[in-house]
């Protein structure tokens, strides 16, 4: 049996990492590619449980090509959002992507 | 027999209802305000004539204990009115005075806008006063009391744009609280030791009869000191003298009805209704003499240096409410009962003379007075009646009435008897000095003012009627000693001997002499005999430094620690509350961040949910 713990945690460090640019980078397309992260991560995930862990079989793999699937198809969509969000509003900042005030304004006092 | 006697409640309501009514119509015209309070004065007067003409034919007194209004434990208030000859009497004074002031003011006030509002608040005072005089028990008459004070406050400050008026009715007002916290400790005391804690008269009469007392000596002097002491307040005796002066800042009717006639002298009539308890406690009938004597001659040599023609009046009228002190301390209640009918009258006419002279000229300064009587026929001869009156002179009501004080006086003590008398020299010259400067001499050039003429008939109809009054009420007295024991007390001592009489008639004559010899005569220097500048003028001109003394005694220290308390209050209170207010914007703000609008914050609230989630499930051992 292969040993799956090396691949998991790499997989979750990966995650973490992925889950941390998410939710704090302020360029869109950083969101984006740690997105791309965090997705990968997973695919990881599935193929090492795949191949060893509890019920060894090949619908992990399978899983995980259509993660890749999605995936590639996600970022696309994504990207074309960001430049139509672009053009109109001329910024790519997530900061900027509310029409609640309150955003890039937090800094100043109240 | 008391068949008009019953409807004696009435006499308070008609007055009552005109103030409600005049409440309501709000900014009445002048001429319903003055048409509905005058009805109700003439329907009261009418009922009152009534009522007090069957006491003179010798009614029963008559009590009607009404619905209960108050339960304490066992006993119950009850509302009610009792009628008696000193009621009776005190009615038909308060509604004689009330209807000449109404009538009167009508003429004074015109022209004010707010005078709707000026009738409804003297129909106010006078249910009250009614209400007050017809109480069946003290607790009823405390608040009718308090009512009348109320009234008083109101028609002080009714031109409330003079800072003066505010001033002058809180003064009144806290002056006589002074006293009437008096009052109600008595009555407490009263009340804790009367059996079955009865407060009506009548039970009052019966347990202080004849000298007895529930209570021990040093009790019955202490109650009898505190109802003195709310007469004190609401008298104007020394020391709470000096609101009264300050309450000239009122319309002058006002002056005449309420600070002469009636509701000072409520003062007086509460010692008079519970005089049982004064005569259990010689200690206190003693210093009720002498505070009345020394307020007496005290004011009267106030009088004789001011300036202001209402103001001499009002040191006037406090130095009377001492001679009716004098005479209720020394033991002579008809005496003092009766200077205080006569005083009604004469007072109230001078006061009320005095306004037609102010309306007729615009100032209340003497000094810028003279030479009116020519131009004021009815007003100069009318206010010489109530001067002499005021004075003494035979045959006038005054010289009655203050004969008899003095006779009585004289027998009791004779410190108190040559203070009487010192007073009625005073008396007899300031008055005169008043009348010399306001009527005769040089008509001091104003500057342009209006040609003063006389008043209008509305106006000086109630002075001619006054006048009469003031001059034959002293033959009420006739046949002699019918009066006294009318009002139910003995006289206690044989009537006034001619050398009395003599001499209290050369006394008024001496002050009036000496009044003319000074202010009157074409060659009068009309200055006082005293230089300005010496020191005993300037001690009574500021009326002995009593307000000086007050203000920095009490005045400011009790400033100093409401400052104080003020900051305490801001500090601490305010500072207690606001810390809480700002813990709770802050919280809010705090929170508030969590709806900023940013996906990548409710991303993180999301991810320490389930993460929290998660932990829960953990720790149950339960797979959700």
């Amino acid at each position: 049996m292969t040993a799956t713990s090396p691949y998991l945690t790499l997989a979750a460090v990966l995650f973490c990492i992925g889950l941390y640019g998410a939710l704090t980078k302020r360029s869109a397309v950083m969101v984006l590619l740690s997105i791309e992260l965090m997705l990968n991560a997973v695919n990881l995930n599935l193929v090492a449980f795949s191949a060893g862990g509890w019920l060894p079989s090949l619908a992990g793999q399978t899983f995980a090509l259509f993660n890749i699937a999605v995936a590639a198809a996600e970022a696309a969509v994504g990207i074309a959002i960001l430049i139509a969000f672009f053009r109109s509003r001329g910024s790519s900042e997530i900061t900027d992507m509310t029409t609640v005030g309150g955003g890039r304004r937090r800094g100043r006092a109240q | 027999m008391s068949t008009v006697t019953q409807w004696a409640w009435l006499i308070p309501v008609f007055p009552l209802a005109a103030f409600l009514v005049l409440i309501a119509l709000g900014r009445a015209s002048a001429r319903t305000a003055v048409f509905v309070s005058t009805a109700a004065g003439a329907a009261s007067f009418a009922l009152a004539v009534a009522v007090a003409a069957e006491y003179v034919r010798g009614a029963e007194d008559y009590t009607y204990e009404g619905p209960v209004w108050l339960r304490l434990g066992d006993t119950a208030l009850r509302l009610g009115f009792e009628l008696n000859r000193l009621n009776a009497l005190m009615i038909v004074v308060v509604a004689t005075v009330s209807l000449l002031v109404l009538v009167y003011s009508a003429g004074y006030m015109r022209g004010d806008p707010r005078i709707g509002v000026y009738y409804a608040y003297v129909s106010l005072f006078s249910a009250s006063m009614f209400g007050l005089v017809m109480s069946a028990h003290l607790v009823q008459l405390y608040v009718f009391w308090e009512l009348v004070g109320l009234g008083s406050f109101l028609l002080i400050g009714f031109w409330y744009a003079k800072p003066e008026a505010k001033a002058a009715a809180k003064k009144a007002f806290v002056m006589t609280r002074i006293g009437d916290a008096g009052l109600l400790a008595a009555i407490l005391l009263l009340f804790w030791n009367m059996p079955d804690h009865a407060l009506d008269f009548t039970s009052l009469h019966n347990a202080f009869a004849d000298g007895r007392s529930p209570v021990s000596e040093p009790m019955t002097t202490l109650i009898a000191l505190l109802v003195f002491l709310g007469a004190v307040g609401k008298s104007a005796q020394l020391p709470l003298h000096t609101w009264l002066p300050d309450a000239m800042e009122g319309p002058t009717p006002i002056s005449a009805l309420i600070h002469a006639a009636t509701m000072v002298a409520a003062g007086v009539y509460l010692v008079a209704r519970m005089y049982d308890l004064f005569l259990a406690s010689p200690e206190a009938m003693a210093i009720v003499a002498y505070i009345g004597a020394v307020t007496a001659l005290m004011a009267a040599t106030v009088g004789a240096v001011l300036t202001d023609i209402k103001r001499v009046l009002a040191f006037s009228t406090v130095s009377q409410l001492g001679y009716m002190m004098m005479a209720l301390g020394a033991g002579a209640y008809a005496a003092g009962v009766f200077h205080l009918f006569t005083h009604a009258f004469f007072k109230a006419l001078l006061f009320l003379a005095a306004g037609s002279v102010i309306h007729a000229v615009h100032t209340q300064d003497i000094r810028e007075m003279g030479g009116l009587a020519a131009r004021m026929r009815t007003t100069a001869a009318t206010f010489a009646i109530g001067a002499l009156a005021l004075a003494g002179v035979f045959p006038l009501s005054g010289f009655w009435s203050k004969d008899a004080i003095l006779a009585s006086v004289l027998e009791k003590d004779v410190l108190l008897f040559a203070i009487g008398v010192t007073g009625s020299f005073v008396t007899a010259f300031y008055m005169a000095r008043l009348f010399f400067l306001t009527f005769y001499g040089p008509r001091f050039e104003g500057g342009g003012k209006r040609e003063p003429a006389e008043s209008p008939a509305v106006m000086t109809v109630p002075l001619v009627a006054l006048a009469v009054l003031s001059a034959v009420a002293g033959f009420i007295e006739w046949p002699t000693g019918w009066f006294d024991e009318w009002l139910g007390r003995p006289k206690g001592h044989e009537s006034a001997g001619w050398p009395v009489m003599m001499l209290t008639t050369a006394v008024a004559l001496a002050g009036i002499a000496a009044g003319w010899a000074l202010y009157g005569s074409r060659r009068a220097p009309r200055r006082g005999p005293v230089g300005r500048t010496s020191a005993l003028y300037r001690l009574l001109e500021r009326k002995y430094a009593f307000d000086e003394i007050y203000e920095a005694t009490v005045v400011r220290p009790v400033r100093t620690l409401a400052g104080w308390l003020a900051v305490l209050d801001e500090r601490t209170v305010d500072g207690a509350v606001r810390a809480v207010a700002a813990a709770t914007v802050a919280f809010g703000r705090f929170t508030g961040r969590l709806q900023n609008g940013q996906v990548q914050t409710y991303g993180v609230a999301v991810l320490i949910g389930l993460v929290a989630l998660i932990a829960v499930a953990a720790g149950r051992g339960i797979w959700s």
